[in-house]
């Protein structure tokens, strides 16, 4: 599974990052967990605002930070 | 109610009298903290529910249908509604840009949004009540609004670093929402902005209180009162630097306008804290080139200033 975290570097966007470590350990899940913080790179994905949560290519939150149950969630249903 | 409730309190567990400074200092910290925190609370929910129908890919999409001054209006009224933070600063401005809205439009956007923040106006509304509230929307609206008017008259794409052009933005559905899931972005909203502040509103009313309980009546009113011309002036520059504050400012601001400090000043105050600060221009540097921050900056105090003598004015 493929997982992009979305922003400048701002501390919502590090935690959003922690979060998704949180969320993929728990899970016992083996993912490919990478920040983006190139802001040609984060627009590609049509994101306006950051920190975002991109899974297998899919924009799943934007503007806000998720907590890790919710993240959790998320990866289940991208499974 | 509220105000009894404390005053019992204060006089009674407390054995201080709220006749004496000191009793009358720990009744207004109570008072307005409790008060501050519970608005605050309460009104982030219901702005945060509001908001959550207006994400910045929607904003975007309405604008680019607009044009003219009727865009600026526009933009300036959404930047109200928007939730943004300054560290979104970039992507939202690249995005507007990238959609072909014009960079006055987007500048109308980025003025009147942190000025008119729901955290600075439902302290408005709880220390100083709906009208002056009002008054200072109303304000934040128009200086945005011709403040993007005029940066776009002045032609200055040229000042918008090249590589903001060349970025290919991306198509991204917006997510639909439930109103269970508003609910819960407004009760996240919430925790999250009264866990960053709450320490800022405590200091501020701690501040607010001394000067409530121990600076004379009218000590200020010689200095910053509404005849001395100059102090909104000195207000704007001053409130310029400072940021992040902003909410814990309010209480001080309230207490010094009790001590006789002009509204107009006051408010102006206020808006220079919270429209220009120095963590959004060292953002916004990122897209935009340092003559343009110089006009941003320009236009956008000049404005304040002006609308500060005219609060005076009126007030």
């Amino acid at each position: 599974m493929e997982i992009r975290v979305l922003g400048s570097g701002c501390a919502n966007c590090q935690k959003l990052e922690q979060n998704v470590f949180n969320a993929a350990a728990e899970l016992g899940m083996d993912a490919d967990i990478q920040k983006v913080e190139d802001m040609a790179e984060i627009m590609k994905f049509g994101v306006m605002s950051t920190p975002a949560l991109v899974i297998n290519g899919k924009v799943v939150v934007s503007g806000r930070v998720p907590n890790t149950e919710e993240i959790k969630q998320f990866l289940r249903n991208a499974e | 109610m509220l105000y009894n409730l404390i005053k019992i309190l204060v006089e009674k567990v407390f054995g201080l009298s709220t006749a004496t400074r000191l009793g009358e200092s720990i009744h207004f910290f109570i008072y307005d903290s409790l008060k501050i925190i519970l608005l605050l609370s309460l009104m982030i929910f219901a702005i945060s529910y509001i908001r959550s129908f207006f994400p910045p890919e929607k904003t975007r999409q309405v604008l680019s249908r607009f044009s003219g001054s009727v865009a600026h209006l526009m933009a300036s009224l959404l930047g109200i509604v928007t939730p943004f933070c300054s560290c979104s600063s970039v992507p939202l401005f690249i995005g507007f840009v990238e959609a072909g809205i014009p960079l006055g439009v987007t500048f109308s956007f980025l003025i009147t949004s942190p000025i008119v923040n729901e955290v600075a106006l439902v302290m408005l509304i709880g220390l100083f009540g709906l009208k002056i509230a009002v008054i200072y929307v109303t304000a934040g609206v128009l200086i945005g609004t011709f403040g993007g008017i005029l940066i776009g008259k002045l032609g200055l794409e040229k000042y918008v670093e090249e590589y903001v052009f060349q970025i290919a933005v991306g198509q991204s559905e917006v997510q639909k929402m439930t109103w269970r899931d508003r609910a819960k972005f407004a009760k996240d909203n919430v925790k999250d902005i009264v866990k960053r502040v709450w320490i800022f509103v405590l200091i501020g009313i701690a501040i607010g209180a001394a000067i409530h309980g121990y600076a004379p009546e009218n000590l200020l009113a010689q200095y910053a009162g509404k005849d001395n011309p100059l102090a909104v002036f000195v207000g704007v520059a001053l409130g310029i630097p400072l940021y992040s504050n902003a909410i814990g400012t309010i209480p001080i601001i309230e207490a010094l306008i009790e001590k006789g400090v002009a509204v107009g000043t006051a408010l102006a105050f206020m808006m220079a804290i919270t429209a220009l600060s120095l963590p959004e221009i060292i953002i916004l540097r990122k897209v935009i080139k340092p003559q343009l921050i110089g006009i941003f900056v320009s236009i956008t105090g000049v404005s304040i200033i002006f609308v500060g003598y005219l609060f005076n004015f009126i007030l």
